[in-house]
């Protein structure tokens, strides 16, 4: 019974494509699994918008938005009317043709990054043999849409913001594939299919890498560079309001902006559905006998929890500095990135037992306590001191 | 030749011809990318599926950024180019065409074309991780130090001088 | 044509594409960029003979292209820093002007 439950989208594809004919089975296929996917996470943009506006406001102890719809849940409906209807302004000056295609630039290729995700069991969209490789791939051609959204408004700031945007992705591009390439190395495969199998529950012992230290470090390196890949806070300097009033989306006005805020909020999708395929066991319960819930119920929930997170750390941590940033990626995350790949070789050539949770435990704390102090070493802190409002 | 072959071929030539004939140094460089995008489909076309990826990563994503802030960082894109049609620009054009001419010939009048194909060959990254470390170890080490001091070497080339001048 | 005939002659295509540009152009990014296009048609013929050539087991077509993606790279790296120099130096792109020979 829980299997059918569990395979109720598959079976419902296999009903719906074997009601054509056979030469038509492949396009139909395809047609329909592209559908699902845009229809999904399009209608999860529409949720994560409403959830980070209450959110924040409730951090900042303040209602979010609560006049449209009970409880403000029919905004993302007035914000999607508002982008539609309004006047689209491109500059006398600007390259028309390139500041058309930026917006398409970005969110096709989020989408295709979407592709390989496997969001349940037999799920996954696209199952072939270097999956890993084609996310990072297209992740790394969103880079290019910056650059034409910033370059053709003819905007001083557009293009300063963009520069900027781009050396920081690429900075974080790196220890993003460093923590991804220590999974690759233990599991032995490029495809997530494969690597989402390797992290089976077994009995009583969660089988997710999240529950090793290397697995731990790893997670936590490929969340911050993520967060800083998809320029939100606290790296979102590029595109902060008080910072550069919106750097490289300032041209950008109606429709067009609404792109670009579902291309990043997808690729925010995209980048936390393959952390949780990489660190928290994919569509697999923490223990074997939580099996029973249906796959992609655990995977939406993984992808609720860690959209959570990143509108908690939106909501709590202040901005960093552009040298701040560029010192933290190479000084900090790429040597942490590498001492967890030899944590994790030393991981798995040490036998199972305790001595090799406490050899590696230390391999990774050590270099985070030695790397963090130097880093504050040049910097001359007071002492902090708190003002209370009376 | 297949229709997707066909489509794909002329979307990378025409991608590659206005990458070297427009006159805005950035309109080039993003005519370039649509060329590397170009091929990277042919690849995967050929059953290259690591390197059709590969090609992307590097390609698209590092070497056209890198055009990009060049362009950037120097300015060249306010340059008034003058009349291409210069009389080293026709010479240029001329010997490219006769390249072209003697490579097609070669192609047409060689027996190697027309050999039947062999099956589709199993490229798998395993197989490729696995020549790597056994037999192209030394190449890949090389390659290791290659891209060590190319990255060193290109940061110091491009430091500004500390002297005031 | 067979199918490896059609891929060379586009690899052909390319390389003379690339060639005329790098003869041609005078800015310095753009002869890099012909490079770059010259780089990119040998690729594809390598990899056109490692499909339709004998022995495509070996994997050396696909070895080739692999460490020749990794060169463009760091030659591109280079060059550009290289370029990004001499403009400091001359304060100009153009390759017929960045000369101090007389005569």
């Amino acid at each position: 019974m829980s299997n059918a439950l569990d395979q109720i989208f598959v079976t419902l594809k296999h009903a719906i494509v074997a009601w054509f004919p056979a030469s038509w089975q492949g396009l139909v296929s395809a047609l329909i699994t592209v559908a699902a996917i845009i229809a999904v996470f399009a209608g999860l943009f529409a949720l994560t918008t409403i959830l980070e506006r209450k959110g924040l406001g409730r951090i900042q102890n303040r209602l979010g938005p609560n006049r449209v719809g009970p409880f403000g849940l029919l905004q993302p409906v007035a914000d999607g009317l508002k982008a539609m209807t309004k006047e689209d302004i491109v500059p006398r000056a600007a390259d028309h043709i390139v500041h058309f295609l930026a917006p398409l630039a970005l969110v096709v290729p989020v989408f295709l990054a979407l592709a390989v995700v496997p969001i349940g069991r037999n799920m996954a969209a696209i199952d072939i043999d270097a999956g890993l490789l084609f996310f990072f791939a297209v992740g790394a051609a969103t880079e290019l849409s910056v650059f034409m959204a910033g370059w053709s408004s003819r905007n001083k700031y557009s293009l300063l913001g963009a520069m900027r945007a781009i050396a920081q992705m690429i900075s974080y591009e790196v220890p993003l594939i460093l923590s991804a390439v220590t999974v690759v190395m233990m599991v032995g495969s490029l495809s997530p299919v494969k690597i989402v199998a390797a992290q089976a529950p077994d009995g009583w012992m969660p089988g997710w890498h999240l529950f090793t230290p290397w697995g731990f470090a790893g997670f936590l390196l490929f969340l911050t560079a993520a967060t800083a890949e998809s320029n939100r806070s606290p790296f979102d300097l590029p595109e902060g309001e008080s910072e550069i009033i919106a750097g490289y989306y300032i041209e950008y006005s109606g429709f067009k902006f609404a792109l670009f805020f579902l291309g990043e909020y997808i690729g925010l999708f995209a980048v936390s559905g393959l952390a949780i395929t990489l660190f928290l066991g994919g569509w697999h319960a923490p223990f074997a006998f939580l099996e029973w819930v249906p796959s992609y119920a655990w995977f939406f929930g993984k992808l609720l929890g860690l959209i959570a997170l990143f509108i908690w750390i939106r909501g709590t941590l202040p901005r960093l500095r552009m040298d701040q940033l560029m010192n933290f990626a190479w000084k900090f995350m790429l040597p942490m990135s590498l001492v967890n790949l030899v944590t994790a070789g030393v991981w798995h050539f040490m036998g199972a037992g305790v001595a090799r949770w406490l050899v590696c435990g230390v391999l990774v704390a050590g270099p985070y306590f030695v790397l963090g102090r130097s880093l504050f070493e040049g910097q001359k802190l007071s002492k902090r001191t708190y003002r209370y409002a009376d | 030749m297949t229709a997707s072959f066909a489509i794909i071929g002329l979307l990378t030539i025409a991608g590659a011809t206005a990458a070297m004939s427009l006159r805005n140094l950035v309109h080039c460089a993003l005519a370039l990318t649509v060329a590397f995008a170009g091929l990277a489909a042919l690849y995967l076309q050929l059953d290259a599926q690591f390197v059709g990826f590969a090609q992307i990563l590097v390609y698209v994503g590092a070497v056209a950024i890198l055009i990009v802030f060049a362009v950037l960082l120097t300015r060249s894109s306010e340059t008034p180019g003058a009349s291409r049609l210069t009389r080293a620009g026709i010479w240029g054009v001329a010997i490219a065409v006769v390249v072209f001419g003697l490579l097609t010939a070669m192609i047409s009048s060689s027996p190697a074309v027309r050999h039947p194909a062999p099956p589709i060959p199993a490229a798998t990254v395993r197989d490729i991780g696995n020549q790597l470390m056994t037999k192209y170890i030394l190449p890949l080490e090389i390659i290791g130090l290659l891209l060590t001091a190319a990255l060193i070497g290109a940061v110091i080339i491009a430091m500004p001088e500390k002297e005031a001048e | 044509m067979t199918p490896l005939a059609g891929y060379l002659v586009l690899s052909a295509m390319l390389f003379a594409i690339g060639l005329a540009g790098a003869l041609t152009r005078r800015n310095a990014i753009l002869v890099l960029i012909g490079i770059e296009l010259m780089l990119n048609a040998a690729n594809l013929n390598f990899i056109a003979f490692w499909r339709y050539g004998a022995n495509p087991e070996a994997l050396t077509g696909v070895m080739f292209v692999i460490f020749s993606i990794g060169l463009a790279a760091a030659e591109a790296a280079v060059g550009l820093a290289l370029i990004i120099v001499a403009y400091r130096h001359f304060r100009t792109t153009d390759v017929d002007k960045m000369s101090s020979m007389k005569g």
